[in-house]
């Protein structure tokens, strides 16, 4: 392992996260901490993961698509920001594509992604 | 003034803050980071260390290098840089600098030699526009424009700019902010980027634009541990050579 990819994979140990197991067409919830003066709070913000980029480095991130009052808005989180409390997958979805851009063309029934019913859970032990 | 150091540019990556910034960091590494001469007033006229870094291999170093490097009791080195020096902090020669000798966020101007860019052209140069992309321009939508006047003065004034070779040329950039240091294997993280390509040999100065931080290593931080063993083991092979 050269020394930036040893760099990196300890701080990703450091960070301590839990990343659970999500793919593209994935429906998840993301808790982002959001800072308003002196308070902090966590925002929840859910839609189609429509895209992951630059593997599971730390300098992954994911790109999630909502439709927020009738206008299509998407977010890029780094994956391991630690603005992120957590990240939990709603809905597996079911997609043939690792990159779901066609989704920002398409409105209601045809923007719909199909439920993953066969999903099995990687076995990370094993 | 204390001594710099020499690094090597091992490359880009970023840190996530606990308050939720990531910051891109440059890694550099001191790689077996010696003190290999000194120059002083009595014998040459002015004060400055010698430091060598990396690791050279004996029979590929010269003759007179290798006599060098027998007589401060170190293993050939691959990069030499001189740094000057006020006369108390002078470094003992045969000494190890540990990436402590810079404090986490503390300010320096890094120097490095550019990555080569070629023959290149105006634009990609000097930020020249071009020309038009229609309305008549025919083949030279990337040319300069014009480079002067008329009869008089009847020439192209000397530094007009113009195309030509980029890059591989020393580049110092400054106020660079230290985000972390590493002394166990030697590195140095810093905000931003450095000039040169990976792997590529570059020197880290306190800046000189911001005031010196107080409780700074002087005359340098010393790496102790190993450091006679490695001495030792310098002349040895320097005389089987």
């Amino acid at each position: 392992m050269d020394l930036i990819a040893q760099i990196e994979a300890e701080q990703i140990a450091s960070l301590g996260k839990t990343i659970p197991d999500f793919k593209p067409g994935d429906t998840v919830r993301v808790g982002y901490k959001v800072t308003e003066g002196t308070r902090t709070r966590v925002q929840n913000y859910e839609g189609v993961c429509i895209s992951r980029r630059n593997g599971a480095g730390i300098a992954a991130s994911f790109t999630v698509r909502k439709i927020s009052f009738g206008e299509g808005v998407e977010r890029v989180f780094p994956l391991y920001s630690t603005n992120i409390e957590y990240i939990e997958v709603v809905r597996r979805g079911r997609v043939r594509r690792a990159k779901l851009y066609y989704l920002r063309s398409r409105r209601g029934k045809s923007a719909r992604i199909a439920e993953d019913t066969t999903y099995k859970p990687l076995n990370k032990n094993a | 003034m204390r001594s710099g150091v020499i690094a090597k540019k091992i490359g880009m990556t970023r840190l996530f803050m606990e308050d939720g910034k990531q910051i891109p960091v440059t890694v550099l590494q001191l790689d077996n980071l010696q003190v290999v001469g000194q120059r002083t007033n009595d014998k040459h006229g002015y004060t400055a260390v010698q430091l060598g870094a990396g690791t050279a291999k004996a029979k590929r170093t010269s003759q007179a290098m290798r006599g060098h490097f027998a007589a401060a009791n170190v293993a050939p080195k691959r990069k030499l840089v001189e740094f000057r020096v006020d006369e108390d902090k002078l470094i003992d020669v045969g000494a190890e600098i540990s990436a402590e000798h810079y404090l986490e966020g503390q300010f320096v101007d890094v120097a490095g030699t550019s990555i080569g860019k070629g023959f290149a052209g105006g634009m990609k140069r000097h930020n020249f526009g071009g020309l038009r992309a229609t309305h008549g321009v025919s083949i030279s939508h990337r040319s300069h424009g014009s480079t002067g006047q008329c009869q008089n003065p009847g020439k192209v004034f000397k530094g007009k700019k113009m195309a030509g070779h980029m890059g591989a040329v020393r580049v110092t950039t400054q106020n660079l902010q230290v985000v972390r240091t590493d002394s166990d294997r030697g590195l140095i993280m810093i905000k931003g980027a450095v000039p040169g390509p990976k792997g590529g040999w570059v020197t880290i100065k306190d800046a000189v634009k911001k005031p010196l931080p107080d409780n700074l290593p002087l005359p340098a931080a010393i790496r102790v541990t190993e450091a006679p063993v490695e001495a030792a083991e310098a002349p040895a092979e320097g005389g089987e050579e």
